[in-house]
């Protein structure tokens, strides 16, 4: 009799793995989890801490708070960052003073790690929530991040 | 069922079969040579290398901060935990005492990444024995970790969130709320992944008595994780050399003797649940504190040899440094789950048909990148 | 002119006015034949729509629903991609039966919708051995498989092509044998025929336990005929990539393609007609207005299809000798035991006629 048993088991079985998906079929309308990615945008809020590009903020007045310390660039595992730095004189204080010319960070090498942000000792780089980073051309890839014309925010001292 | 050919008198000829490295079923890059006779499987010989980035060599290029992120690339469905491993021998070579809190919130987005790692596993298990259905189920359940990690931690797979002395950040003001949130909606979905597949006829045809692996050979072999533990073989490194607050939390440790494709299945099932319990009990009492103690700028391990293993979704991953006393590691090896645990194809799958060495390979659960590194 | 459902009469009528008896005649033919290709291809298309939201909703998702109104227009531009593409092949495979084989399958399950009554009268072909007939078409189409898969020089087809053959010669039997079954109440092979019997209650109900038994494996067996999942060992994704359509592209992929889906929709035709009473409304609602027949018809035949689609986006899929073991072991034995257990009860007049 076993041999029916197993007939009888194996299509009990079968019944209830279709109870399992029958029952999203019929809450299928609400139960959809899929995301229709262009059309959300407009509501499509990514989390405050998402790594999507590193961005250093400017204040109004175009100013930045990167020294030129060069921590990031040493923290950062695989050549991403790029300082290229000069020593020149401060107007406030008539010393020369190591001033950045151009951060360059290269988007088609970083892999979102963060170390650069950890190193960074007063807070000029941070991530920003941007994901749609994709482009025509990979020379568009590497950024100069600090705006041209900028200057060092006053009283940032590293 | 028998699936060894008999001795007859019909004669038939052994050919071979590329199955990868772009097949549906060696998850990524793997390629296996298959020799074949009919439909039954005479060897499998697993070709490896398409993927591997030379992980260990670049270790000893970066500073130990560094090698943190790269492990994040080695087994990606356990980031976390490997990234832990990574720590963890830095923490010991430098006998760093890292706050309970860290201790406590690692164990539990460890555990979170096992039952991300768990999930994304069953549901492709379903797929390579032909349901596809379940591939959505697991992954509706994986996005809800993945949100979590997404939040606290900033990115959804290669996280990076452990450092040398404790945690990146400290846990966004969301997360209990979101992890009780996820526990309470799994609970309700994980007996659902009984009745869908586990007690599904044909799914236990295609897997009891299937690739069976004794305790002798998982021994043999170095397996270990949930395919050692399916044979029998006590190796969770969680139970035996508690790392983190795994030594504060009950839990059980799967074991199964059956050693066949079912087992392994039913033990990776099973480990789900002990995590969520492991998570239950260290949620709501994380202890207040710092979430990273302060570590030089440039770490420098003493001179001599390090080793921690810890135990990632796949099994066990040791982590060994040499270092000279400079900023970087003399020598850095991983010893990763995946290559022990792909060692045994051959010896459990000959004599079985395609669709079983598929049905074993998904319980081995393979990712290459862990494999190759 | 006089229009009534019956369409080869009045088609035949209409031609018969300007031409000859025999032009007529083949004039007839071709022109049905033109008329079924255009309603079947744009039906497949649609069944493919069909399962693909079918699939959707079963898997949480949404489904096409970019191209037109709610994706209604997403398989007919997969078909205009599909013939757009480039007609790829192996160096070495047999050209000839390579080209061959696409035809084979489409064509036998093209055939195999003529004898079907959509409703009354609306019956391309009614042959007295009509059960017979399917029967005999629907192997064909494996013939094209195994012609695909050994042609096309690929060993993953090759495995695929085999287990076809394996699988349709194994399944046929059940198949025919639990139409068999029914059958032995009808006492008729003709489809026209085996409806009219049904007016006393649908076959399902006519024949009770056995018809009942002979009905689930009429599905499992038609299901396995189809080679879909459960039963889809020859194109098993994760085990041989693509099966026996591995080196086939563009347009003759999709002749494998809509097959599989025209076969699925005989296969829901067969069953109902057999068991469910054709075009015959639930206790003869709708029998005034005949046109509503073919309402019914279809309707029947799209929720069997919908209990196929269900099957496939639920279970795993079988190993080729658990697949064999099915059928020799369990279904055949259990379907010659049916077979007796009917002939009992039409013999002893146990049969439930209203």
């Amino acid at each position: 009799m076993s041999y029916f048993g197993d007939i009888y088991k194996g299509i009990k079985t079968l019944l209830t793995g279709m109870s399992v998906t029958g029952k999203y079929f019929i809450t299928s309308r609400k139960g959809a989890i899929t995301q229709q990615y262009p059309d959300n945008r407009d509501n499509l809020k990514m989390f405050d801490r998402f790594r999507g590009e590193v961005v250093m903020p400017h204040n109004e007045n175009n100013e930045h708070r990167c020294t030129g310390c060069q921590k990031c660039e040493l923290a950062c595992p695989n050549g991403t960052i790029e300082i290229i730095w000069d020593r020149q004189i401060d107007p406030e204080t008539g010393k020369k003073k190591k001033m950045i010319d151009k951060h360059i960070y290269h988007l088609g090498m970083c892999t979102m790690c963060g170390l650069c942000i950890e190193a960074c000792p007063t807070d000029a780089i941070k991530w920003a929530q941007n994901f749609e980073n994709s482009v025509y051309d990979r020379t568009k890839l590497t950024r100069v991040l600090n705006k041209p014309g900028s200057k060092l925010m006053p009283g940032v001292e590293d | 069922m028998d699936t060894t050919i008999k001795n007859s008198n019909l004669k038939s000829e052994e050919y071979f079969i590329n199955m990868g490295p772009q097949h549906p079923a060696t998850h990524g890059v793997l390629r296996l040579l298959l020799t074949i006779d009919g439909e039954i499987i005479k060897k499998v010989e697993p070709d490896l290398g398409y993927i591997h980035r030379s992980i260990e060599k670049m270790c000893e290029r970066d500073s130990y901060q560094q090698i943190v992120h790269l492990t994040d690339r080695m087994d990606y469905l356990s980031s976390h935990i490997n990234n832990e491993a990574v720590c963890l021998t830095v923490e010991k070579a430098l006998e760093l005492e890292v706050p309970e809190r860290v201790k406590v919130i690692r164990t539990i987005i460890g555990e979170l990444t096992r039952i991300a790692s768990h999930t994304l596993w069953w549901g492709v298990m379903g797929m390579d024995v032909g349901a596809l259905t379940t591939y959505f189920y697991g992954f509706r359940d994986r996005e809800m970790i993945n949100d979590i990690f997404e939040e606290t931690c900033g990115a959804r797979l290669t996280m990076n969130y452990n450092i040398p002395g404790g945690l990146m950040f400290d846990i966004h003001p969301n997360f209990v709320k979101r992890v009780k949130d996820f526990i309470a909606h799994f609970k309700t979905k994980l007996p659902e992944y009984d009745t869908l597949l586990s007690g599904n006829v044909i799914f236990q045809k295609r897997t009891k008595g299937v690739g069976i692996l004794t305790k002798e050979d998982a021994i043999s072999f170095g397996a270990s994780g949930p395919v050692g533990r399916g044979s029998g073989y006590s190796c969770d490194v969680r139970k035996h050399h508690p790392y983190s607050a795994l030594d504060k939390v009950k839990f059980k440790e799967i074991l199964k003797t059956e050693g066949d494709t079912f087992a392994r299945y039913q033990v990776r099932v099973e480990e789900m649940w002990e995590s969520l319990s492991i998570i239950e009990q260290l949620i709501d009492n994380i202890p207040e504190g710092d979430y990273k103690v302060a570590t030089n700028a440039v770490i420098k391990l003493p001179k001599g040899e390090f080793y921690q293993k810890v135990e990632t979704a796949r099994g066990e991953l040791g982590v060994y440094v040499v270092s000279t006393g400079t900023k970087n590691p003399y020598r850095v090896k991983f010893r990763s789950p995946g290559f022990s645990n792909i060692s045994l194809l051959n010896h459990i799958t000959v004599g079985g048909k395609i669709g079983d060495l598929v049905a074993t390979m998904a319980t081995l659960d393979i990712v290459v990148p862990d494999i190759d590194r | 002119m006089n229009i009534t459902l019956s369409i080869t009469t009045t088609i035949y009528k209409f031609l018969s006015e300007y031409m000859s008896e025999g032009a007529a005649n083949i004039g007839t033919m071709v022109t049905i034949a033109f008329i079924y290709l255009a309603i079947f291809a744009v039906a497949g298309l649609y069944l493919v729509l069909l399962e693909r939201k079918v699939a959707a909703w079963f898997q949480l998702r949404i489904g096409p629903n970019r191209v037109g109104w709610w994706g209604l227009l997403q398989t007919m531009a997969d078909a205009l991609k599909l013939v757009s593409k480039e007609l790829t092949g192996t160096v070495k495979a047999d050209k000839f039966l390579y080209n061959l084989a696409p035809y084979f399958v489409i064509v036998s399950s093209l055939m195999a919708l003529a004898v079907f009554p959509f409703t009354k009268e609306f019956q391309a072909f009614d042959i007295n051995i009509g059960i017979f007939f399917l029967i005999a078409i629907s192997s064909i189409g494996v013939i094209g498989i195994l012609l695909g898969g050994w042609a096309s020089n690929n060993k993953f087809a090759l495995i695929g092509a085999m287990r076809s053959g394996v699988q349709t010669i194994s399944y046929e039997l059940s198949v025919g044998l639990s139409l068999l079954t029914m059958v032995l109440i009808t006492g008729t092979l003709q489809l026209s025929e085996i409806i009219e019997v049904q007016k006393n209650g649908w076959l399902i109900v006519q024949g009770h336990i056995p018809a009942v038994i002979a009905f689930m494996i009429y599905m499992i067996a038609g299901t396995a005929e189809t080679n879909r999942a459960p039963f889809d060992m020859v194109e098993a994704e994760s085990e041989l990539g693509a099966g026996f359509h591995t080196e086939y592209s563009g347009m003759k992929f999709a002749y494998f393609f809509l097959a599989e889906f025209i076969n699925m929709f005989i296969i829901a035709a067969i069953a109902t007609t057999i068991f469910f009473g054709g075009w015959l409304s639930p206790f003869g609602i709708t029998d005034a207005i005949p046109w509503l027949g073919a309402f019914w018809f279809l309707g029947k035949t799209l929720l069997l299809v919908f209990l196929m689609m269900w099957f496939r986006w639920t279970f795993p899929r079988l190993r080729v000798d658990q697949l064999l073991t099915l059928e020799w072991k369990y279904l055949l034995p259990l379907n010659l035991l049916n077979i007796i257990l009917m002939a009992l009860i039409v013999w002893l007049n146990l049969t439930i006629q209203f």
